[in-house]
């Protein structure tokens, strides 16, 4: 039985913290609609940036001058053993509930399964987060992380250097496929870890007739030249989706943890309550019977 | 008649513009052109330079460094990779452009060296223009 004072500290610590989960709660909840406003302000750009790659891929994907990150290495076609790229995006900071173990859930299923099949698989992580709950499994697998520990603000500048890099690494021959993983956002209380190839790109299937347009210079040409745009581009709507679900998930999980340390609260003050009211009857049951002694 | 076309410029992290022109000039890889209302449907990537919509609201201009414009009869969408509406042009933005272009020339694999060069070349014709 702990004693009143103990009881009342304890109190006093939940009731800090609270506090703490609250605020932690208040600045996710506005660093989320930031995060929302610059989801919806990138989508008219990535939207024409596919809908133009898809035209073209369409018109030009077939023939043999398709570039390589459309048409890939070829290596799945000379032998089965393909290389494949994993790029792992993750939060930089936790107690974000479940945002990051989703994720990291489903690139170890996906490992798992690529190893199974006798593949090379290759994990690039953005985000601290992800990197150290895959070290243990498939700390031999990393080949790079990209630290976002100094980024304030996600823009298109850090989508472009993420994409340099994975080009980098592309055009040395380090791998044949690559994958993105990251949450998409849904809602504040739903986000859905989701795998995305992006390298060999597989344009989105498009009805529009592209063969209405004149091209200048010529449509490889301008393949070739969005083609990394588009890699790019889908990497930083990930990143923003990404932002967006993590300060999403952020908000439930401290939103939970506030209740959890309301409903702590009010058991430890019952408890508090009870203790103090047993010792004042036994100090009368003491004085009483001390009274009829006399 | 409709002799405006609507003109957007977005980029990858907001929409910059969205009015009608009457004509807009655009730095496309293969040379300046110019889009009015009722150009055929066209496609074209831009190289670093001044893209400007001249409309009945007056003139827009602003410093783009890469990407695509989408032209049609009535509408004309770009694309940038970044836009810098050209009131905001600084000696330091364009001091970094170039320092960038040079970086990006220095990394370059050899196939794309020439266009590397050629972005940088784009680049510095920018800044001297920008400076008169």
């Amino acid at each position: 039985m702990p004693s009143l004072k103990d009881l009342k500290n304890r109190i006093t610590s939940v009731k800090n913290t609270r506090k703490i989960t609250k605020a932690m709660q208040m600045v996710a909840a506005a660093k989320l609609r930031r995060a929302q406003e610059a989801a919806e302000a990138a989508r008219p750009y990535a939207d024409r940036m596919n809908a133009v790659i898809a035209g073209l891929a369409a018109s030009v994907g077939g023939s043999n001058g398709a570039p390589r990150l459309l048409a890939g290495t070829g290596a799945d076609k000379v032998h089965l053993l393909k290389v494949h790229l994993l790029v792992v995006m993750t939060s930089e900071r936790g107690l974000c509930g479940g945002f990051n173990t989703t994720i990291v859930r489903l690139v170890r299923a996906k490992a798992n399964e690529l190893l199974a099949a006798g593949k090379t698989v290759k994990i690039l992580t953005v985000g601290k987060k992800g990197r150290e709950q895959l070290r243990r499994d498939f700390g031999d697998h990393f080949v790079g992380h990209v630290d976002m520990a100094e980024v304030k603000r996600v823009g298109y500048a850090n989508a472009q250097d993420i994409a340099r890099e994975i080009f980098a690494r592309f055009e040395a021959g380090e791998f044949d496929v690559a994958t993105i993983f990251f949450n998409r956002f849904q809602s504040v209380i739903s986000q859905i870890p989701t795998a995305q190839q992006i390298i060999p790109a597989q344009p989105v299937e498009t009805s529009e007739v592209s063969a209405l347009y004149d091209y200048e210079p010529s449509e490889e040409a301008i393949l070739a030249d969005l083609l990394p745009r588009g890699v790019a581009t889908q990497i930083f709507t990930a990143l923003l989706e990404n932002g967006a679900s993590e300060q999403g998930a952020r908000m439930s999980a401290m939103d939970n943890a506030t209740r959890n340390a309301g409903d702590m609260i009010n058991k430890l003050t019952i408890q508090y309550n009870r203790s103090r009211q047993a010792a004042i009857t036994k100090e009368l049951i003491e004085i009483i019977s001390g009274a009829e002694a006399l | 008649m409709a002799n405006t076309l609507q003109f957007d410029l977005v980029s990858p992290e907001r929409k910059l513009a969205s009015v009608q022109a009457t004509e807009v000039q655009i730095p496309g890889a293969e040379g300046d052109m110019t889009a009015m209302a009722g150009h055929v449907a066209t496609i074209t990537t831009l190289r670093p330079g001044i893209l400007k919509a001249i409309g009945p609201q007056g003139t827009q201009a602003f410093a783009v460094t890469g990407g695509f414009a989408e032209i049609g009869a009535s509408s004309v969408t770009v694309l940038a990779e970044r836009a810098i509406p050209v009131d905001d042009l600084s000696g330091t933005v364009l001091d970094d452009l170039v320092k960038e272009a040079r970086e990006l020339l220095a990394i370059a694999p050899e196939d794309q060296k020439a266009h590397a060069e050629m972005v940088l070349s784009d680049v510095l014709a920018l800044r001297s223009h920008a400076k008169h």
